[in-house]
């Protein structure tokens, strides 16, 4: 057993006061749960403390919290850990370590019923009621079963692993600044059905998530959902698989997102580095020197990126003019460039999303790798030594 | 007063089942839940569903698996409706969009699992349950304008009429606190089971055995309380389940010596054996000293290939790492038999009726009987579909069948008198109802669980009945209106209690050992005494006990060897 101390972000609705902190001493083993030291508390000192739980082993979704600032789930952060985080955070921040307790708040982007018990119905399910949250297949259910290609329901069985805790809405940046953000979690459950071969609804969906200010383009790309989620689900990967698929399906994307994504492909293949005079033409008009026939959206977008460009050269975010010339880019030295390409090439042949179900987790590769290399066992030391005897 | 034609208490697979099926026959339907659905407990639900659903297969085979699994106490009526729909039931899911594994030619694929003849357990990696309910939560969203959700409102009393028939319920809502009556005409319990009263279990913290106790209080008969599944791979200490997927696969069990033990229990099927046997068999090697010091044995699953485990395994991956620091993949992991499931329940016909008219119950918190002395894994799920299917389609069939009547608001005041009693207790004046619940558990997991015998059990009724006077002065420390999870736990403990004390009784009446039910007392099976029904009826003495027939169709009771 340990001892810890737990400060947690207490608000009591009927006492007419604020929220404030509050620490419990608990004492527990450290490979125990945040959750397991909320529930002592509560069990031993404070029955008031309220926080939604049930099957303790991240399946049930209802201890969506933040532990030292990081959204997760209470049970499947052990406090041993979370008290070295917070050791760690303390020292990084200039106080002393030895001060430093776990500091549990309610999830983020929702407004707090009590303690930590947050209002998830007008947030995340109503944005999740958003995305037409059912399969719309097509005409009469077959006779059998839908027969589809096997990796495609192994592909979509990643969403399926969400289990709508909220982590990675309660992380999400994006809906920090824009609480119409349809959201990680929401995206991620439309994949669910964008990516399911059985639904006859795939354009429609693109459409409504692409064309909708707050949809599939309101994401900045921060990851933070991906370190939030307990269940590898990686929300934001699904996000950009929506986006993959709207650019597939020909829908415009008004934040060129998706040609700006191209362009940037594009121009590393060449150039070995980033080309930033090509940047813009490339994203917004492509083959634009050649065909010198950019399209209307793209001379209004080229123009209305005139001040940025300005600005960034001013503030040296931007190189300087000179080198902005189109053209004026210098290559990699040597054969530089065929390594670059080398990689192009081996990337197109190993094509495969990054998905769990199939991968493992990380680091399992390196270990796949190790077991390749190491040598196969000819013979063992019995029988080096019945060979020796 | 809120009034819907069929409510459903309980919003796992069972009761969003039962509140689709019957919202299909075009009835109004209301569904309660104490959590938000996808909280529910079915989510832990791993390996599978079965369903003979192969050319090669049949629901014969699916059929006698299951009687036998259930050492012949499964009523083979019941058993032959769950195997017969059960393929019928699958496509349904599959149309609905559940992503169930493929073959190679993109059909459904199937794993084997314990306990059966033929590989039919269809699975969604190792997340069926949550994959499922997911799923049927995405039906509720779409059908909202039929189907009411009550999302986190705590049931508290059934509600009866003049002529004893069920007309609705007492609920609180937990959000604000405030009780409300509902009017019903036909009422579906899908509670789920009642594991919490064992520690440590595999069971979520809110499976309480709610429905169980609500339904005996009213005077409806509970069947097989005695049989109450242990599972053979729980993580010592904190009871998490290793999906019985894991040996389907390939894992193996051995025991601190290195030896494959199950070839001196169950030579044919090893690891695949029934659940009783399995947890058995481990118990013995750990009682008689061939397991490791902390009281386990070890599963192997490094046997498996890991491109399989990746793709099949993935959450006993995350389960192995996160809660016990181990990697499955290149390591064997320490596990030991634990509390797992309530074979036994409210006792109802195979169109989830009880004895009450009006009162249905379907799923863990049913006993009709598909699973009799011990369940085979993956007919779990299939109970709650099916079971949960038919009990919504004869609730909505009453409801148009009937007039219905208004509950009197007398049980309102009796459960508002109720909940004022319990907070007007103040600190100091009992114990916590924490301690109680710990003392309950651990009482249960030492003297009901995978071996009993009489003094074990009498004891544990012993503090059973002590608890119970208890928890009539145990105080809280929450006295307001907003979540009060703390009035809720207490209610639940009454409910826990009530559970307990039935499993007592019932597994101090049967004098031999059948399924899940050891006595070390009694060690053989002993059909010509035993081969009934234990039924309880609440008295304010205690249970009365009396005895039903077990169904027999076409398969005669044999001796069970695997």
């Amino acid at each position: 057993m340990a001892d810890y101390t737990i400060k947690v972000r207490r608000f009591q609705p009927e006492s007419g006061e604020g929220p404030y902190w509050e620490e419990f001493d608990v004492d527990l083993e450290p490979s125990l749960s945040v959750l397991d030291a909320l529930l002592q508390a509560k069990d031993r000192e404070d029955g008031s403390l309220a926080v939604r739980c049930s099957c303790r082993a991240a399946i049930c979704g209802s201890c969506g919290m933040k532990i030292n600032g990081q959204s997760g789930l209470g049970c499947k952060t052990q406090i041993g850990e979370a008290q070295e985080l917070a050791e760690k955070q303390a020292s990084a921040t200039g106080g002393d370590a030895k001060d430093a307790t776990v500091v549990i708040e309610p999830m983020g982007n929702m407004p707090v019923i009590k303690d930590l018990v947050t209002d998830m119905e007008s947030t995340h399910w109503t944005k999740i009621r958003r995305v037409t949250p059912w399969l719309l297949p097509h005409g009469d259910p077959p006779e059998r079963e839908y027969v589809v290609e096997p990796e495609s329901m192994i592909d979509i069985t990643q969403s399926m692993a969400c289990i709508q805790c909220g982590a990675c809405v309660s992380s999400c940046l994006s809906m920090e600044a824009d609480p119409g953000f349809i959201g990680p979690a929401a995206l991620a459950k439309a994949y669910r059905f964008v990516g399911d071969p059985r639904d006859a609804e795939t354009v429609e969906r693109l459409h409504d998530l692409a064309e909708d200010p707050h949809g599939i383009y309101d994401c900045t790309h921060c990851f933070s959902c991906i370190d939030a989620c307990p269940k590898g689900v990686a929300p934001m990967d699904q996000i950009m698989r929506l986006r993959r698929k709207a650019g597939e399906a020909g829908i415009e994307d008004p934040n060129s997102g998706h040609a700006h994504e191209r362009a940037f492909v594009k121009i590393i293949e060449k150039k070995g580095t980033l080309d930033e005079g090509l940047l813009l033409q490339e994203s917004f008009a492509p083959g634009i020197k050649s065909k010198l026939k950019p399209s209307k959206r793209a001379i209004k977008e080229l123009l209305g990126s005139i001040p940025t460009v300005l600005r960034a050269i001013r503030t040296g975010k931007a190189r300087s003019p000179v080198k902005l010339i189109p053209g004026a880019h210098p290559k990699l030295p040597d054969g530089a460039q065929d390594e670059v390409k080398a990689i192009y090439e081996h990337a197109e042949a190993h094509r495969e999303e990054f998905n769990l179900y199939i991968k493992g987790e990380e680091g399992d590769e390196e270990a796949a790798i190790e077991e390749r290399l190491e040598p196969p066992r000819t013979h063992t030391l019995a029988d080096e030594e019945a060979q020796n005897g | 007063m809120p009034s819907h034609d069929v409510l459903v208490i309980g919003a796992g697979l069972a009761g969003q089942r039962a509140a689709l099926a019957a919202a299909e026959q075009g009835v109004s339907v209301g569904i309660i839940s104490k959590v938000h659905p996808v909280r529910s407990h079915s989510n832990a639900a791993q390996g599978g569903i079965n369903a003979a659903l192969n050319p090669g297969d049949s629901w014969e085979s699916h059929a006698f698996d299951t009687i036998k699994g259930s050492d012949y106490l499964g009523d083979q009526d019941a058993i032959e409706i769950m195997t017969r729909e059960a393929p019928e039931e699958i496509l349904h899911l599959e149309h609905l969009g559940v992503t169930f594994h493929r073959n190679e030619e993109g059909k459904l694929g199937t794993r084997a699992f314990g306990g059966a003849s033929a590989a039919r357990t269809y699975y969604v990696a190792d997340i069926t349950g949550q994959a499922i309910m997911h799923v049927l939560y995405e039906q509720l969203m779409k059908y909202s304008e039929q189907i009411a959700r009550y999302e986190e409102w705590f049931c508290t009393a059934l509600a009866m009429d003049e002529n004893d028939e069920c007309c609705g319920i007492v609920t609180r809502n937990i959000a604000d606190g405030s009780m409300e009556l509902f009017q019903a005409k036909s009422v579906i319990l899908a509670t789920g089971g009642n594991g919490q009263v064992w520690q440590p279990t595999t069971n979520a913290l809110i499976c309480t055995g709610d429905g169980i106790a609500m339904a005996y209080r009213v005077g409806a008969k509970l069947m097989d309380m005695e049989m109450i599944q242990y599972h053979p791979t729980t993580l010592a200490g904190k009871g998490f389940l290793i999906t019985e997927g894991a040996r389907g696969e390939g894992a193996h069990l051995l025991n601190a010596k290195g030896e494959r033990f199950m070839e001196r229990y169950a030579p044919n099927k090893m690891e695949l054996a029934s659940r009783d046997v399995v947890s058995r068999a481990e118990q013995t090697e750990i009682n008689e000293g061939r397991g490791f010091p902390d009281g386990t044995v070890a599963l192997d699953i490094t046997v498996v290939p890991k491109k399989r485990v990746h793709e099949a395994l993935r959450e006993i991956v995350l389960v192995g790492r996160d809660f016990a620091g181990v990697d499955i993949t290149r390591e064997p992991i320490h596990i030991k038999p634990g509390n797992h499931y309530t074979m036994g329940g409210v006792k109802t016909d195979v169109d989830g009726r009880t004895d009450i008219p009006g009162l249905y119950a379907a799923g863990e918190t049913a006993c009709v009987s598909v699973h009799g002395g011990n369940r085979l894994g993956a007919n779990s799920l299939l109970d709650t579909l099916i079971f949960g299917r038919r009990s919504g389609v004869d609730a909505a069939a009453r409801a148009k069948r009937i007039e219905g009547s208004r509950p009197s608001r007398k049980v309102l005041e009796a459960e508002e008198a109720t909940i004022a009693d319990i907070e007007s207790r103040q600190k100091g004046s009992g114990r916590r109802i924490s301690e109680i619940k710990r003392e309950l558990g651990e009482t249960m997991d030492a003297k009901v669980a995978v071996f009993r015998d009489e003094a074990g059990i009498q004891e544990a009724l012993e503090t059973v009945r002590r608890l119970q006077e208890e928890a009539k002065s145990a105080y809280i420390d929450d006295h307001g209106s907003v979540f009060n999870q703390d009035l809720v736990a207490a209610i639940e403990l009454g409910y826990m209690l009530d559970n307990a004390e039935s499993t007592c009784v019932a597994a101090l009446e049967r004098k031999e050992s059948r399924g899940a039910q050891y006595r070390t007392d009694f060690p053989e099976r002993n059909d010509e005494e035993w081969l009934k029904h234990i039924d309880l009826e609440r008295t304010d003495d205690g249970p009365e006990i009396s005895y039903s027939e077990v169904t027999i169709t076409q398969w005669e009771p044999e001796a069970r060897t695997y």
